[in-house]
């Protein structure tokens, strides 16, 4: 399983990196871009899916 | 006119104001019943509006660029029709810009607002908090509004744009009249509450021109929009304009709404005092329950949006606070739950123009509830009949007397 953020979408509200600052971090425009190539593991496809839950422009997919 | 010489709302459907007296009371309940009765309001004051309800049509206009246009954030009663600056501009970039040039001025601000840069700040705010609860020592009632929150904005937007400090509190003044003035028709009035900001802002421009420093007014100054070209006069004029009117009112009221929110639910105040490890979702419950901003489009010409007919020039009031209690988004919408975990609000908007000033608020928001809350661990109204709240389309409270022992 893996999450990505769609650049298009995202506008920089900072949800993602804030909850899992382990599977996401910003750039110098404060969007949000996956750490490392986005796999999930156990672990974390359950803090992957609040994040989703709370992004506010359906910006973060993860891929079954 | 004065708004209390306005006739009364009857009906919010086919006459919405958002400065009546009911409403900026207690809107909640006007939205939930145009939720279910329209959902798109109308009003044919100040020269003709649409408040739609639902997070799903807020969603829709925030996000459609093309049939509606920034030019004006904030409802007035006049246009600025032939007196508009030249599109896609505006007064205040990139607030009041569209697309394609919006996202060229938003650029250029968004580095300064950064997580990174941002979150540097938050020993200078803590200790800002801290001071004005030092003031406060002995003190059985103290002000969460006029004696707290009203100061921490204009204190940090100072820093960042290289003002001293103690200068924020001398815009305070302005920034009410534009947000909260809005039946000031006579320009003459709002001239004058202008000028002397714009008096400061032209020698704090000409003292960084000639003293360039490490502030956002040096970084306006030099930046270059495009290669070789620094910003217009204009356009840096306008942008410290607009941080100073998007930074103060706003994060000041979800400061004093969080407050009198914990003052008048000491369950959710206990609970937070005893599992600060809550702050994060709490502060992301306490903006979308009391999301104080509410923007404004205008349309820019005739159409038809979800069967209203829309013409040329209506306003369209951007209602986050109300899409925010759309019960179709949340679950139990109407409750304030301070450990909700799924929480896609829009209290910093949507799109294009999500607030570019969002960490700041967050950071300014949690360190003031956090250090207020330590010094103050149990708390409440002092006396519910004297809280004001604000008008227009900045909403928090601003007299809160606490009574803290």
């Amino acid at each position: 399983m893996k999450v990505t953020i769609n650049a298009e979408k995202c506008q920089g509200h900072g949800r993602c990196f804030s909850i899992a600052p382990n599977l996401f971090d910003c750039d110098d425009l404060g969007n949000g871009f996956v750490i490392g190539d986005g796999t999930l593991s156990a672990d974390t496809i359950e803090v992957a899916r609040l994040c989703q839950a709370n992004c506010p422009e359906h910006a973060i997919d993860i891929e079954e | 006119m004065s708004t209390s010489e306005k006739p009364p709302v009857l009906d919010f459907a086919t006459d919405w104001d958002h400065t009546d007296p009911q409403w900026v009371s207690d809107p909640y309940p006007i939205w939930e019943d145009l939720r279910q009765r329209c959902p798109v309001a109308h009003t044919e004051r100040y020269g003709g509006g649409w408040f739609p309800a639902t997070h799903e049509l807020v969603s829709q206009v925030a996000n459609d660029t093309e049939n509606f246009t920034s030019r004006m954030p904030i409802v007035v009663n006049g246009r600025l029709g032939d007196d508009a600056p030249p599109a896609p501009i505006g007064v205040v970039p990139p607030i009041s810009s569209d697309p394609p040039f919006h996202h060229i001025a938003r650029r250029l601000i968004l580095p300064a607002f950064a997580p990174k840069p941002i979150n540097a700040l938050e020993p200078q705010i803590r200790a800002l908090c801290e001071k004005l609860l030092d003031d406060m020592e002995g003190m059985d009632v103290v002000n969460a509004g006029h004696g707290f929150a009203q100061f921490i904005p204009p204190a940090v937007i100072s820093h960042m744009l290289g003002f001293p400090e103690e200068d924020g509190d001398q815009f305070r003044e302005f920034v009410h009249i534009v947000l909260e003035g809005i039946d000031e028709m006579d320009q003459e009035k709002r001239e004058i509450a202008f000028q002397p900001v714009a008096d400061y802002f032209e020698k704090q421009i000409n003292d960084h021109v000639e003293n360039p420093r490490d502030d956002l007014t040096s970084y306006l100054l030099n930046v270059e929009i495009f290669e070789g070209q620094k910003l217009s006069v204009e356009h840096v004029f306008g942008t410290m304009l607009l941080i100073l009117i998007a930074g103060i009112d706003t994060t000041w009221s979800a400061i004093t709404s969080s407050i009198w929110h914990l003052a008048t639910h000491p369950a959710d105040l206990a609970r937070l005092v005893n599992e600060p490890e809550l702050m994060p979702v709490a502060i992301e419950e306490f903006l979308r329950f009391y999301a104080p901003v509410t923007m404004a489009r205008l349309v820019k010409e005739d159409f038809d949006f979800n069967g209203c007919p829309m013409k040329k020039d209506d306003w369209l009031l951007l209602g986050f606070p109300a899409a925010n209690r759309d019960p179709e988004v949340f679950d139990r919408a109407d409750e304030f739950i301070i450990d909700r975990a799924e929480n896609r609000h829009l209290a910093f908007g949507l799109g294009i123009h999500r607030c570019a000033g969002s960490n700041l608020a967050r950071l300014e928001l949690r360190v003031a509830i956090e250090t207020f809350i330590k010094r103050f661990p149990t708390f409440t109204l002092d006396d519910p009949s004297v809280v004001t709240w604000s008008q227009g389309q900045v909403r928090g409270a601003r007299n809160l007397p606490i009574r803290v022992r």
